[in-house]
């Protein structure tokens, strides 16, 4: 009887917080400089100098606490991790260990099925980031850039939660999603922004105690937490399965080859000594400050996507799309403000063929060639019935393309709906009397006919006639 | 508690300090008599008693507006560092 | 009178009478130096043509009617504290071709104040030591005798000024390097209230002990220097931001009425009995001044040497892994790999004592050890404090021994740490604590001085040095000075 797995996940992501100067300096934090020129006397380590907390980092981490149901610590402790790596100045990190900001929360996760889940945040604490060791072009040595070191990051670091890649997905994704409607993280994967780590174990199907986990590090996209995450279930399960044992430790993900590989060098005895950092004071947070970063709180996805149901009668899955993203959420809003009201055709426009434009380019929504008040212009085009649905795809292409308006472009293409009810019934006489065996067939019952006139009276409008119309007065004239 | 030779080479491995094979012996004798010393602090009877890790307990940490004033000095910063190449701390290579 | 007998506040109002010129008091000092360094080992840097420099500039302040009453008074700084576009080396072969890039707060202030910097002195490496024998410069002399150690780790600037090389130098004291140098050099040194001066710019070695002070002729001296070094600085987030008094025109604050505290526990096994009689016979002056004198038991107390050898190390380990070999200071020859380039750049850049407490300090951080040595110092470090507090509810001014003996041989003392360390058991209570406190001379023994030493509760500079101030009003070992040297 073969034996069924299960997967238990948990995550710890390292949010790059958006702030403008570095956690402890007042260095700038921009991606992007040449190396080592954002790097001041407290990010290099020098002697003699001190952190000073950045007021902004601290608001940010309690944003997040609040946004998710944590508690907010009203002490919280920097301790120093203490480890030698050359991308590492002072010889420590400076961290939370003991007594984190952010403490006990959960967010709500939707699988592709509909199910709904929900994912314990263990704690979420502040620490800075290190540098980075560059190896291109330099033979035997590595070079050391010092100007991402000291970039406040929040970890956050979920319960063992999670059952499969899929649920990870999700999870990070809600995480991502949350961290960018809160304004505090810019999500950026590729420049490192976002980061995660995995902690993955199996263990039958049933047991309460959990297998030994290995931690996989360098997961940098959604895709690679899921390729990662699946390479690592199959290799503990084929080891188990095989009569061999999990040995923890560090692994790495290789993109390139879709494995984990074991990271030798982090598995010596790693010894931190943590304890609290003499260089800085309890992080003291009172009431009425808390309120104050509550009183900033934005709407939330969750609260968003409730909305939409109730108020705009959206499906959930339709609310859950168009709330992935809080600038997706507020262009939708905003056409549908500006349409006052259809509310199901803004959210089918913005998901399907906006959402089909902004793909093929590669564009963000913030970055659309059709802002959402051209895209209302175009939708009310529809509902005054000037010109149809069919007509208004290609419209959207042409205003896209050149950048100008919908009535812009109706106007420049004589795209203008055909409502004028004697211009339609001319075109119907028309067609009748270019196809007189088609006719006779009909009147002698061949009803299916009917699409056939449809398409030559579009055909003879050049698809402006409008087609309620059409039909309308098709019906009457065909039956004579 | 005494410490070995064995000892103290690990704990100059965590530390990354380079201790000569002669010298460890030595440092095996003052480090144990220092944490022999030290030992004494087991007869305090410390239950219920907070630590103290700062020594002025009323003041707490003070929040610094998020202001970047720093300007570029990495040339001048730099002429303290034994290599450097295209702006570039240079160590033996790093390993992954 | 000559010019270097007199202290810095009579040099300041001196200068400002235009009796001399900073220019003029500034190349007297710079001769001395030159004669007497070569003895002392006092300095390690000396810095003539910035100090002529900067004295033409005080002449000019007080020309234009600018001047305080530090413009144009040199000193001397402690070569822990950091110097732009000088070398700072902290007495260590690790940062021996170190130049700052930037000045501390304390060096920047007292510029700001007019005064005029000397050089920077010797002290023991990274200020751990309590002789100045553990410097890679090598060995301070005391001018009292100069077969002696003039204590540490604030030895050099204790040396200067007790030599009058300088009419006052600033000063480190982590465990009691301002205050045991002062007592084992006739001189009048404070180590003010954790948190009273910024901490920026000063090469830490225990960060929440470590504390920058003055070591100086007299209570006047080091009021007027304290006053122009303290106060607020944003870049250190454990500086107090609350005013400083002007403690020199609070020095008159009298006597009578003083509740002093005497710390029974500074009278016991280790103290020379001779000391013990000086330092008995100040408090008697005090008496006589009008003072109440009560005795005091800190029963925790005699723990604070292990208490302090626990979490000095522990930060000093942490604070001194920056040193790597990678962005500044020594870096070993061909290192092989990057575990070479840091074993050999921190094995050769640290002597064997900073070597030993980083270690020390590593040991009780480490996994298994740390709630045995590292917590239990901390609360221990708790129950010392508690101490402290119950005491002030009862007494103004707590005093005793700065220093169990006078100053000893060099070479004394090296084989041995613990019989080191214990050089330290009346002063690290009040670093532990956070508490102000000074020493002033008040005897010899042997033609060696002695020190009084006088803790006063948090923020509570101002009562000390005025009871300092009473006593030198009273009597003169304050004035005496090594007659190699007068």
């Amino acid at each position: 009887m073969a034996i069924e797995w299960e997967v238990v996940i948990g995550l710890e992501i390292h949010a790059q917080l958006a702030t403008r100067s570095k956690i402890f300096s007042t260095s700038s934090t921009s991606f992007g400089a040449a190396p080592n020129v954002q790097a001041n006397l407290v990010d290099l380590g020098y002697p003699g100098v001190l952190p000073v907390l950045n007021g902004e980092a601290v608001r940010m981490a309690t944003l997040f606490g609040l946004a998710i149901g944590a508690r907010v610590a009203r002490r919280s402790v920097f301790a120093r991790k203490n480890y030698f790596y050359p991308d590492l100045p002072k010889g420590y990190q400076i961290s939370q260990y003991e007594l984190p900001v952010v403490e006990d929360g959960s967010v709500d996760i939707v699988l592709d099925d509909g199910t709904r889940k929900t994912v314990g945040v263990t704690r979420a604490h502040l620490e800075e980031d290190a540098g980075k060791s560059l190896h291109e072009g330099l033979g035997a040595n590595s070079g050391i850039d010092l100007n991402r070191a000291g970039t406040p990051l929040l970890e956050i670091v979920s319960e063992p939660d999670m059952r499969s890649a899929k649920e990870a997905i999700a999870y990070m994704k809600k995480i991502h999603t949350l961290v960018r409607y809160l304004d505090i993280c810019d999500g950026n994967m590729q420049e490192g922004s976002f980061r995660c780590d995995a902690n993955v174990s199996v263990r039958h199907k049933g047991r309460h105690e959990f297998g030994t986990r290995c931690e996989i590090k360098n997961l940098n996209s959604f895709r690679f937490v899921e390729k990662a995450i699946n390479f690592e279930v199959a290799r503990q399960v084929d080891i188990i399965e095989g009569g061999g044992s999990i040995v923890q430790e560090t692994r790495l993900y290789d993109p390139d080859r879709n494995e984990t590989r074991s990271m030798r060098s982090k598995e010596e005895a790693n010894d931190y000594r943590y304890f609290p950092d003499p260089d800085l004071l309890p992080l003291v947070l009172e009431d009425a400050w808390i309120e104050r970063v509550r009183a900033g709180l934005p709407e939330l996805p969750d609260e968003k996507a409730a909305r939409f149901v109730a108020e705009h009668g959206l499906t959930d899955y339709d609310a859950g799309v168009l709330t992935a993203s809080r600038e997706m959420a507020a262009y939708y809003e905003a056409v549908v403000g500006a349409l006052g009201g259809q509310a199901k055709m803004a959210a089918n426009w913005v998901m399907g063929d906006l959402s089909g434009l902004l793909n093929r380019d590669g564009l963000d929504i913030t970055a659309s060639r059709v802002d959402a008040a051209r895209l209302s212009g175009l939708l009310s085009r529809i509902v005054d019935e000037t010109i149809s649905g069919k007509i208004a795809k290609e419209v959207l292409e042409a205003m896209w393309d050149e950048g100008r308006s919908a009535d812009e472009v109706i106007e420049a293409r004589g795209l203008r709906q055909i409502t004028d009810t004697g211009a339609i019934e001319r075109a119907i006489a028309g067609v009748m009397a270019a196809n007189p065996k088609q006719l006779a067939d009909y009147r002698s019952g061949k009803d299916k006919l009917f699409g056939f006139f449809v398409g030559q009276v579009m055909k003879a409008t050049a698809g402006k006639a409008n087609p309620a119309q059409v039909n309308d007065l098709l019906k009457k004239m065909l039956a004579g | 508690m005494t410490l070995t030779r064995r000892d103290v080479e690990n704990i100059a491995h965590l530390a990354r300090l380079g201790i000569e094979e002669q010298e460890l012996p030595v440092y095996a004798g003052s480090l144990s008599r220092i944490i022999e010393f030290v030992e004494q602090l087991a007869s305090a009877s410390t239950d219920d008693v907070e630590p103290m890790a700062h020594p002025l307990e009323d003041q707490v940490q003070r929040l610094r507006v998020d202001e970047p004033t720093e300007t570029d000095h990495r040339e001048r910063y730099q002429q303290n560092a034994p290599q450097v190449e295209a702006g570039l701390y240079i160590v033996p290579k790093v390993i992954e | 009178m000559s010019l270097h007998l007199k202290s810095a506040a009579e040099l300041g109002r001196g200068l400002a009478a235009g009796e001399y010129s900073s220019v003029e008091l500034t190349r007297h000092f710079l001769g001395r130096i030159g004669q007497g360094n070569g003895r002392l080992n006092a300095f390690i840097t000396v810095t003539g043509e910035r100090a002529l420099d900067q004295a033409r500039r005080a002449d000019a302040a007080i020309g234009a009617g600018r001047g305080g009453p530090l413009t144009g008074v040199p000193l001397a700084h402690k070569d822990i504290f950091c110097t732009d576009g000088i070398l700072t080396t902290c007495g260590s072969r690790m940062l021996s071709n170190f130049v700052s890039p930037y000045d501390a707060t304390v060096v920047e202030r007292l510029a700001a104040a007019g005064t005029v910097m000397l050089g920077k002195t010797n002290m023991d490496e990274f200020a751990m030591g309590s002789s100045n024998e553990t410097s890679y410069y090598g060995p301070v002399r005391n001018p009292w005798d100069e077969a002696c150690v003039p204590g540490g780790s604030s030895g050099g600037s204790a040396a200067a000024v007790a030599a009058r090389l300088a009419p006052a130098a600033t000063g480190t004291d982590t465990g009691g390097s301002i205050r045991q140098p002062a007592a084992l050099t006739g001189l009048t040194g404070i180590k003010p209230t954790y948190g009273r001066v910024s901490r920026y710019g000063m090469i830490a070695f225990a960060s929440s002990l470590d504390q920058g002070g003055v070591l100086a002729q007299s209570a006047e001296d080091a009021a007027l220097l304290l006053e122009a070094m303290a106060g607020f600085d944003s870049r250190d987030s454990t500086c107090v931001d609350a005013p400083v008094p002007a403690y020199a025109t609070q020095l008159d604050r009298p006597v009578k009425g003083l509740r002093i505290g005497i710390i029974r526990e500074f009278f016991g096994e280790g103290l020379d009995p001779a000391t013990g009689d000086a330092v008995q016979a100040a408090l008697d002056a005090y008496r006589r001044m009008g003072a109440e004198l009560v005795e005091v038991s800190l029963p925790a107390l005699p723990l604070s040497v292990p208490t302090y050898y626990v979490v000095a190390p522990a930060e000093c380990s942490s604070n001194l892994s920056r040193f790597d070999g990678v962005r500044f200071g020594h870096r070993c020859r061909d290192p092989k790999d990057l575990l070479d380039l840091y074993t050999r750049s921190r094995g050769e850049g640290f002597g064997t004592e900073v070597k030993r407490r980083i270690m020390t300090g590593t040991y009780v951080l480490s996994a298994g050890y740390y709630d045995a040595y590292y917590l239990k110092a901390q609360k221990v470090r708790s129950l010392i404090n508690a101490d402290f507090k119950r005491a002030f509810a009862d007494v103004d001014v707590l005093m005793g021994p700065t220093s169990p003996t006078p100053a000893f041989r060099i070479g004394a003392k090296v084989d041995d740490p613990i019989t080191m360390y214990l050089n330290d058991i009346y002063t690290i209570g009040a670093n532990l604590a956070g508490l102000p406190a000074l020493s002033a001379p008040c005897g010899m023994v042997g033609g060696l001085p002695v020190g009084l030493q006088l803790i006063g509760p948090h923020f509570a500079e101002a009562r000390i040095l005025a009871a300092a101030h009473a006593y030198q009003r009273e009597s003169d070992w304050h004035r005496r000075v090594p007659p190699a040297w007068a």
